[in-house]
């Protein structure tokens, strides 16, 4: 036992590291998934229903938006899918700087402790997880706190991101050129190139933060020459690109996914990779002022911004070619994390198309701040984000372990799922057009949204449900799952050439591949 | 093919012009009047219209809406089809995309992309010319100045009357809030006539609207204000313009007379 508990503290493989990332994003996950039933819980009424006190529910707010965005989607993608997949990928024996990657995993353990910590101290965090000035400043809540966590998940990224850079650049088998790589090693490749260069700005706005508040710097405050404005700035030119660190690598594992259940090529790779991906990365930094069309910025800003957000949906839309084109003339077969990558892409058509309006300066003038935001949010980002990570989950399971999990619980997990986030996410769209604003404990002046509440709250209780399905799933098959073999899919993929799971170092002989090989060389191109 | 290209053509090229004249009407404050012969279509209507922002959301929305439930049937119905029509059929089947010339692979490419920004620029058109209508506040109007607080909206009127969560205003005359903050940043939002606007210390920021009947509307916050912003709801009350105009009178005449009484009193 404690040679086990030694080995995995004191781990440097990719694979372990990776499986760490995973524990912890899957632990952050359920914990700010229970907030979430608490928030559900709270809603089913107008006026005060299982708290008294509004802070609790501030509280759980931000637990759940910091958690489930910093502890978990993050994390998971270019924390746990990337540690695993990426090295076995490029036929790598490991990342390129073992022990970085070890310390970014306990930075990140660190992180989500901290967070946890929201529970047990006196005057937790309040602040949202965007945790804007001047409240941020003014209220009794800890907000060093949350400075702290986002500085210790920011450090973990940056490491990650210089490790993944190096790693993807230099360590590629012999003979693997760029545009014989997985779809998901250039969306690692894409996301982390954006964590490298955005993250420090968050970095310093939190840090600015953590001076306003308690060493009397007045870098916010307007009374003492500050700007309110600057810190909500700062912010969003990192937050929004971190939309694209989750959307990349999940559109990414979703290629990868539909590719070897459609045992087919990508549509168009060169499209996807430098059109899709790569106008992504260009667009990425020009579009934050649309998070602050209704906060008084300059009106010239504003419209050119809302250009150049509307313009996004042109990479956005390569990308969906691409995924549809995938499925074209393929030998379509329907397992759980093929169900999982499908329902990605009509997740994504949602959440995608209702951004559009939001884009509209004019439009967003009514529906900012209103619960049409998180409805579309969870749609595009985090719903199909975590849909494609639990499709990734389900994916990698026989590599991981060696063992298969049960296909029929796999299906039923993922339609009671897929049920209920439909019946909670489609109602607060709706909810929001009704005039009802987000980060509201008691919608007393909106009585006429009350159906439209009860309805999230039981579409809550069935995500919990495909959620609690999942975990035993899991569980089971850890212990009790039939034996995988290698290559359960009949994948071309490099990871799928070596042993379930890989021995330390991955392949037994590096890999040497020749100019026409692809890992998706499947039918004619064989 | 060739109509659908010729289409988005036409919608580009519309998108585009739409643009210019958005851009041309943003840069109209402040612009040397030149004698040009123009078109009739192109001719700058002289009258004064207020335009209905309310009216101009709705139709904008509407138009998206439209817009999106295409372009999300176009995409879900084609992978549907493929979903059925490309299932596996015995398990060793593969797939069997074809290989894209390098021609295919460039269109593939060019052609989508020139859809989308033609839809993008035709939105941004729309968008811009109704952002320029929420933008640029009628002369004639009622001018407030609010001052938000937690948890209550404070409004200050011409004649130096004050209101507390209660904005009245007479139907049929353009209302502009001039708003600010005294702790943190809140969100004037008026559900029913689709505005809003943050309020923040350090700067003034405004929104304006044309209320119409009278009636009562919800004013709430959309900007977490930490323990009771969910709480923080005024009212907007729209009167006719008789009786706002006697409120008016009546509570500018109080003041009037309280000021009097208190410098009597010193």
């Amino acid at each position: 036992m404690a040679g086990v508990l030694r080995e995995w503290l004191f781990t440097t493989d990719h694979k372990k590291v990776g499986i760490l990332y995973l524990i912890g994003s899957i632990a952050a996950f359920a914990v700010a998934g229970i907030m979430a039933l608490l928030m559900r819980a709270e809603l089913t009424a107008p006026g005060p229903t299982i708290t008294e006190n509004p802070t609790d529910y501030n509280v759980w707010l931000y637990f759940h938006g910091a958690a489930m965005i910093l502890g978990f989607q993050i994390p998971a993608l270019t924390g746990f899918l990337a540690n695993y997949l990426v090295p076995l990928q490029i036929g790598a024996k490991d990342v390129a700087f073992p022990r970085l990657n070890a310390l970014s995993v306990w930075l990140f353990f660190a992180g989500i402790i901290l967070a946890l910590l929201t529970f047990v101290m006196p005057d937790p965090p309040d602040v949202m997880w965007t945790g804007y000035p001047p409240y941020s400043e003014i209220t009794v809540g800890n907000t060093a706190f949350y400075s702290f966590t986002v500085l210790l998940l920011g450090f973990a990224s940056i490491l990650g991101g210089v490790n993944f850079l190096t790693t993807i650049t230099f360590m590629r088998a012999p003979g693997m050129g760029w545009n014989q790589l997985n779809i998901f090693t250039w969306s690692v490749f894409a996301a982390f190139i954006l964590q490298l260069i955005f993250v420090p700005v968050l970095g310093t706005a939190v840090t600015m933060i953590m001076f306003d508040k308690y060493l009397g710097t007045n870098f916010f405050d307007p009374a003492q020459g500050g700007d309110v404005l600057i810190y909500q700035n700062l912010f969003w030119f990192y937050s929004h690109p971190a939309v694209y660190v989750i959307l990349l690598p999940f559109i990414g594992i979703v290629f990868d996914i539909i590719a070897t259940f459609a045992r087919n090529r990508i549509f168009n790779y060169k499209m996807v990779v430098y059109g899709g991906m790569g106008g992504i990365l260009l667009l990425a930094g020009e579009v934050w002022v649309h998070h602050l069309y209704v906060t008084g910025m300059p009106d010239w800003l504003r419209v050119g911004q809302m250009v150049t957000t509307l313009l996004i949906s042109v990479p956005v839309g390569l990308l969906f070619i691409g995924l549809v084109g995938t499925l074209y003339k393929g030998a379509i077969v329907f397992t759980t994390p093929m169900l999982y990558a499908l329902s990605v892409i009509f997740l994504m058509l949602i959440g995608g198309l209702t951004g559009i309006p939001l884009a509209v300066a004019s439009i967003d003038i009514h529906v900012s701040d209103s619960y049409f935001i998180p409805g579309h949010f969870h749609y595009v980002m985090a719903v199909a984000g975590t849909f494609a990570i639990f499709g990734g989950i389900y994916y990698l399971f026989p590599k991981m372990t060696g063992k298969m999990y049960s296909e029929k619980l796999g299906k039923l997990a993922f339609w009671v799922t897929f049920i209920g986030v439909n019946v909670v996410f489609f109602p607060m769209m709706m909810a929001g057009l009704e005039g009802m604003p987000r980060r509201y404990w008691d919608y007393s002046h909106f009585p006429q949204v009350e159906g439209l509440h009860q309805l999230m709250t039981v579409g809550a209780v069935f995500i919990a449900v495909g959620f609690f399905l999942a975990l035993v799933n899991w569980i089971q098959a850890l212990y009790k799952g039939q034996p995988a073999g290698n290559n359960p899919w009949g994948s071309r993929s490099l990871e799928w050439t070596t042993t379930s799971p890989p021995q330390h170092g991955n392949f037994a002989e590096i890999p040497v591949l020749s100019k026409d090989w692809s890992p998706y060389a499947y039918g004619t191109s064989k | 093919m060739g109509e659908l290209i010729k289409h988005c053509a036409a919608r580009m090229l519309s998108g585009l012009t739409l643009l210019g004249m958005a851009l041309s009407s943003a840069m109209a404050e402040g612009r040397v009047e030149t004698e040009r012969v123009l078109p009739p279509e192109w001719q700058v209507k002289e009258e004064h219209v207020i335009p209905d922002n309310v009216a101009g959301w709705d139709h904008l929305w509407r138009e998206i809406m439209i817009d999106i439930t295409i372009i999300g049937l176009i995409f879900a119905s084609v992978t549907l089809f493929f979903l059925w029509r490309y299932r596996r059929r015995s398990p060793d089947q593969e797939g069997s995309q074809p290989r894209l010339t390098a021609a295919q692979a460039v269109g593939w490419a060019v052609i989508p992309a020139f859809v989308f920004m033609a839809d993008d620029f035709y939105l941004a058109a729309q968008g811009w010319s109704l952002w320029n209508d929420y933008r640029q506040v009628p002369e004639d109007r009622l001018e407030i100045r609010m001052e938000s607080a937690m948890w209550t909206w404070d409004y200050t009127y011409p004649n130096g009357v004050k209101t507390f969560n209660e904005l009245r205003v007479p139907a049929g005359k353009p209302v502009l809030l001039r708003m600010t903050s005294r702790d943190t940043i809140h969100s004037h939002w008026i559900p029913d006539y689709r505005v809003k606007e943050d309020s923040m210390p350090g700067r003034v920021t405004y929104i304006w609207f044309m209320p119409k009947e009278p009636g009562e509307h919800v004013v709430t916050c959309a900007e977490y204000c930490g323990h009771l912003h969910s709480r923080m709801k005024g009212t907007l009350i729209v009167m006719s313009r008789e009786d706002f105009d006697a409120w008016y009178q009546e509570q500018g005449a109080k003041l009037q007379q309280a000021k009097a009484e208190l410098s009597e009193g010193v």
